[in-house]
């Protein structure tokens, strides 16, 4: 076997010679990239997880009332042109001829106190067309309503309370306006996970007729949403309502789930690199011990530098010795880092992000070798100004060192 | 003997300016030495014999004046080359043998090869250098700390050597050694000075200079 170069070997004999010195140094370099990959990691497996649930509506547009913007000032009553926080059936019926063949359905939704089983609580509840609700919504369990006084709900919301099919549920308090009302809970839906369509899991589905019964809100729709056929016709179809209903006035907005995505990365975003520039604090750390380390080592070794230098080895040559030392301690200081956090970021993705199933995504994974370089790079960066006063030391005065 | 001299020192001068006032620690030295020569230089302390040593090896330059080895003018030569000098064509031997402490004795004696030849030895030359000085293989494991003064003043010699220079430059080599190992390693500068080496010492002690050919005496800075 090819012995390593000399200077290599001086280096590697330094490192080992002071080895607790260097151990503690590479230690901050290890903590810095293990902070970095995994929030790194965290972030990559938030965005991949939201992206994925969010991709499975995504064929879907949300029309709402445009309630911002646009001064308009307090019209009250119908008419198409006025700023309501409802949609009312004319404008329904244009988002259904501006759509094509997209399937359109209407959506009410209220927020209410709720008693069920033993528990309190507050939650949404939904309400729309009995065709639409067949032809939108999967049952894992039970049926639809077949009376007013019949609802689905979510599977979460059967978690929370813990209740099941044929469960009693009580909307409302005796001290409100609208009352109480008791339904009967006839049907529990599939899980949809993260939507902007429908959040149905924590929440209860009723019929039209109890919901405008109830709240006296007949033909005042919260929100109309869109199922695209083709998910290549999305921006078409966003255009032709847009031409159909805002020509005149902002009547209503549409969104789209890339809207929601690139509001949830961009939070996301700020988040991680807010993380980031922490965890970038501790390499900093790090950056200054290896610097003192590097120094101490030049300081130790004056009179070393001074014989080597006098027997015939070149500045470049001491350069590359100390370059070497700080690089010894930096790719491992980074590889004991890479490994802890392919650990630690696993558990913490578990914990924060509930699945580890994109752990070993690229974007996820690529968080390492990210870490490494970075905390590698600033060893070996730090090491570059001892090593130089070191190369530059004049051979006579460093052999009369003690 | 050849007639250029392998060593030419003209009006050598080196002040170090301090704030006390300039040291004038070589006060316009001129010599000669021949190859093959073997020259003692004796001066009390602080008469400037290790600066003249200094010069001579290439460590330093004068501030004024002109070193020539082999013909060469070394103010002429970038630091890159009079390191190049120092490890192809000088031997030193220090008074404190200055081995390197991370390397065992024979890889002492490998390093200035491996410098040169980027290559490590597989001639068997380096622990033959070391069997000449008295330093068997077991001992060639040992790191300097662990060798008494006389055998890392041996392993000093054969690192001198193992570049095959044809200067050597020792100075004060038996100033820490008992008179024993003094007489020894005396005994083995004047054998390389017969193979054909120059020799230039430094010594204190005038019966280590009887070895010499010559003895170049210098006071404040000047040969007298
Ligand atoms: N780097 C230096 N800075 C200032 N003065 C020095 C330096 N090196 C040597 N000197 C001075 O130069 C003179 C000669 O020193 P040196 O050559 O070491 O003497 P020797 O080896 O004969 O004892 C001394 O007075 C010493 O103090
Ligand atoms: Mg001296």
């Amino acid at each position: 076997m090819k012995k390593p170069d000399i200077i290599l070997q001086l280096s590697v004999r330094s490192v080992r010679l002071n080895l607790l010195r260097s151990v503690l140094a590479a230690l901050g370099i290890v903590i810095g990239v293990v902070a970095i990959a995994s929030i790194g990691m965290i972030s990559a497996n938030m965005t991949l997880s939201v992206t994925e649930e969010l991709s499975a509506t995504a064929n879907v547009l949300v029309v709402k009332p445009d309630s911002g913007g646009g001064g308009g000032g307090f019209g009250m009553g119908g008419g198409s042109s006025d700023e309501d926080d409802f949609l009312d059936p004319d404008q329904y019926n244009d988002i259904r001829k501006a759509a094509g063949s997209s399937y359109v359905y209407f959506l009410y939704s209220e927020s209410d106190s709720i008693e069920a089983g033993s528990e309190n609580g507050r939650s949404t509840i939904y309400a729309m067309d009995d065709e639409a609700m067949k032809d939108v919504l999967t049952l894992t369990e039970g049926s639809f309503p077949s009376t007013t006084s019949q609802v689905v709900v979510g599977p979460d919301f059967i978690e929370r309370y813990d209740i099941e099919v044929g469960s009693k549920v009580t909307i409302g308090d005796e001290d409100d306006e609208e009352g109480e009302s008791t339904v009967r809970v006839t049907g529990i839906l599939e899980e949809r996970g993260m939507s902007m369509d429908l959040s149905s899991d924590n929440a209860i589905i009723a019929t039209e007729k109890f919901f405008t019964g109830r709240y006296d809100n007949e033909d005042e729709y919260t929100q109309v949403n869109v199922i695209v056929d083709d998910i290549n016709d999305i921006d078409a179809v966003t255009e032709s309502i847009d031409e159909s209903l805002n020509r005149k006035d902002d009547e209503v907005q549409i969104q789209d789930s890339s809207r929601m995505l690139e509001s949830i990365s961009s939070t996301l975003g700020t988040l991680t690199s807010f993380a980031i520039g922490i965890a970038g604090i501790s390499l900093l750390v790090a950056a200054v011990s290896i610097f003192n380390v590097m120094m101490m080592s030049v300081t130790e070794r004056i009179r070393e530098i001074g014989i080597l230098r006098s027997i015939g080895t070149q500045k470049d040559e001491i350069l590359r010795m100390f370059v070497y030392e700080a690089a010894i301690i930096g790719v491992v200081g980074a590889g004991i880092g890479a490994i802890l956090s392919l650990l630690i970021g696993y558990v913490v993705v578990f914990g924060m992000v509930g699945t580890t199933e994109y752990f070993f995504a690229w974007d996820s994974i690529m968080n390492v070798p990210e870490g490494m370089i970075i905390g590698a790079v600033i060893c070996v960066i730090s090491g570059v100004y001892p090593a130089w006063r070191a190369s530059n030391l004049d051979p006579i005065e460093a052999l009369r060192a003690e | 003997m050849d007639s250029t001299p392998v060593i030419a020192l003209v009006d050598v001068r080196k002040i170090y300016p301090l704030l006390s006032g300039d040291v004038h620690a070589l006060d316009g030295v001129s010599l000669s030495i021949a190859k093959g020569e073997f020259v003692a230089i004796m001066g009390p302390s602080g008469s400037g014999k290790s600066t003249l040593m200094n010069q001579i090896g290439c460590l330093d330059v004068p501030s004024s004046g002109t070193v020539k080895i082999d013909g060469q003018d070394i103010s002429q030569l970038s630091d890159f080359d009079l390191t190049a000098l120092r490890r192809d064509s000088i031997g030193y031997i220090f008074q404190k043998f200055n081995l390197i402490p991370l390397l065992t004795a024979f890889e002492n004696v490998e390093y200035p090869l491996v410098l040169r030849d980027r290559k490590y030895d597989d001639t068997g030359r380096v622990q033959a250098l070391l069997d000449s000085v008295g330093i068997d293989a077991a001992l060639a494991a040992h790191r300097p700390a662990e060798l008494s003064g006389g055998q890392q003043q041996r392993v000093a010699v054969a690192r001198a050597l193992v570049n095959e220079p044809s200067i050597l430059l020792c100075d004060e080599p038996t100033g820490n050694l008992d008179s024993k190992t003094s007489t020894q390693i005396m005994e083995m500068l004047a054998r390389l000075n017969r193979e054909g080496r120059t020799v230039i010492m430094v010594t204190h002690d005038a019966s280590t200079a009887e070895y010499a050919d010559r003895t170049i005496m210098i006071q404040d800075g000047r040969i007298v």
